[in-house]
């Protein structure tokens, strides 16, 4: 899931000073489960901008917001609210808020949220970062704890020297990952695979900005 | 030829030192310090970013230790440059003269004096030992052929024996060795049990290994390090002595000079670093006690 984070209402209101009219929209789908953009957090928007002296023209929470051709047809019927804005408020994430300047190409719009990673909800309102999207998943040993993404130096080979009593020298909150790793092989009974060294990522295969289609049913070409 | 590999190889015991590049780009004290260091021990190894902080560059400090005549050890890390920046820098490094490489990760810049600087990290410490390894093949880490006489390096690395669980860092150093490291340089030791269950671990391994050594100016420093230096303990004994010294100073010097004889008599290790981090003037008194 993509997880959202709320700018500060101070931030969106100083974005959106020199407009009254405001049109919203959310998303059911991460901004719903990160509740930075669910319907609750749409009204909620409403009240707080409605509040500050600006008028709300209308609100949708699109399902999801980063399905353009979905979207497209979704916001048909909110054209009325949107062409009578001055500005919107897009309330996904950095993806969807691009989806919406694609449909919408007359408006200004701005984020109501930042956008942090790709990660995995460890329980209510807690989420971890799991995934860099590098491009070609190091996973396929069995091991089911991506180094790239968890550690913040990507180490590859073992943990930096900065690992200390377990933990990450970055970040004293997280368990160093490297010592996860371990764990986990050593559990497995495969420490040896710990030896192994992975070469450095081949970073052609992602080739930034990405457009991936299905071609003949199989999604792999990449253009 | 690196001077340093042919002094580790004839087993002579080994003294190498590490100077931190200025915070500017004025060199006069960096040499001075040099100049006072000079004939003294084997080699300057010259930190890159030390602590994630933005100095002068470590290959410009190498070379002010070569225009003295001393051998520098060239410190590289991972955190601001990427596989072609490396390789780069590794070519122009041998080119001016530059033998010795050390190949560290490097601290993560939010510990650092810039931390709001984009990481790099395209190549981990093993990552640079693999293209300095290719490089000494005539490739560079994509495979495409160098042109003329391939560059030779005496590769180094770190480990720290204070590490826990130590079969982690172990295997990391033999993934390093695999990838080229020929010595290690490792972190602070003090005590001398430690050092000795280290190097009974790493006795299988063909390498070259200098202590690390960090002398103590004060209590504080030994909180210090501490708490800075994973997995390293100070007994009750030193940091009475630190304690209880009136001149904490010396008293720091003379625990690193026991320290220092002890691993030579028993001929522990095949040499020590000493990383005096900003003290580096006081070197040569701690090499005057030995």
């Amino acid at each position: 899931m993509i997880i959202t984070k709320k700018k500060p209402i101070e931030e969106i209101l100083n974005e959106l000073d020199s407009y009254e009219k405001i049109f919203i929209v959310g998303c059911t789908l991460c901004a719903t489960a990160s509740k930075t953009g669910g319907e609750e957090e749409v009204r909620e928007m409403k009240e707080k901008l409605e509040f500050s002296g600006k008028r709300v023209v209308g609100t949708v929470v699109l399902d999801p917001v980063c399905n353009l051709q979905k979207s497209k047809l979704d916001l048909k019927k909110y054209v009325s609210g949107i062409s009578e804005s001055e500005a919107l408020l897009c309330m996904a994430c950095g993806n969807g808020l691009q989806t919406l300047g694609e449909i919408v190409e007359d408006k200004p719009i701005f984020p109501a949220n930042d956008t942090l990673f790709l990660g995995e909800v460890k329980r209510f309102g807690v989420f971890e970062e799991r995934c860099l999207q590098c491009g070609k998943c190091l996973l396929t040993n069995g091991l089911a704890i991506c180094p790239l993404s968890r550690c913040p130096k990507g180490m590859l080979n073992g943990p930096c020297g900065g690992a200390k009593d377990g933990l990450c020298e970055v970040n004293q909150d997280l368990k160093c990952v490297w010592m996860e790793i371990y764990e986990r092989l050593k559990r497995m009974g495969r420490l040896s695979d710990l030896k192994k060294i992975n070469l450095p990522l081949d970073y052609s295969i992602k080739i930034r900005p990405g457009q991936h289609y299905v071609r003949r049913g199989v999604l792999n070409e990449q253009t | 030829m690196s001077k340093l590999k042919e002094k580790l190889d004839s087993g002579k015991f080994t003294i190498t030192a590490e100077i931190g590049p200025p915070k500017g780009s004025d060199v006069s004290e960096f040499r001075e310090i040099v100049k006072l260091l000079k004939g003294k021990i084997d080699a300057f190894n010259v930190t890159d970013g030390q602590g994630a902080s933005m100095k002068l560059s470590s290959l410009a400090g190498c070379l002010v230790i070569l225009s003295e005549g001393e051998e520098p050890v060239m410190q590289m890390t991972g955190r601001d440059r990427n596989r072609i920046a490396i390789q780069s820098e590794l070519l122009g490094a041998y080119a001016l003269g530059i033998r010795n490489i050390l190949a560290i990760t490097g601290d993560y810049p939010t510990l650092g004096d810039n931390p709001g600087a984009k990481p790099v990290y395209d190549l981990d410490s093993v990552g640079i030992l693999l293209a300095a390894s290719s490089l000494m093949k005539g490739r560079d880490l994509a495979g495409n052929l160098l042109k003329g006489e391939p560059p030779n390096f005496y590769l180094g690395a770190t480990a720290n024996p204070n590490f826990f669980p130590i079969e982690v860092e172990l295997i990391k150093m033999e993934k390093k060795i695999e990838a080229g490291a020929r010595f290690f340089q490792t972190q602070a030791v003090y005590d001398i049990n430690v050092a000795e269950r280290f190097m009974k671990e790493v006795s299988n391994f063909n390498i070259k290994v200098l202590l690390g050594i960090i002398p103590l100016r004060s209590l504080k420093s030994a909180q210090f390090v501490s708490k800075m230096i994973p997995g390293v303990k100070i007994s009750e004994e030193v940091l009475r002595r630190m304690e209880n010294a009136s001149d904490p100073k010396i008293e720091g010097l003379k625990i690193a000079a026991e320290l220092i004889r002890k691993v030579k008599e028993h001929g522990l290790a095949h040499g020590v670093h000493i990383m005096a981090i900003g003290a580096e003037k006081t070197v040569p008194i701690l090499l005057d006690m030995l």
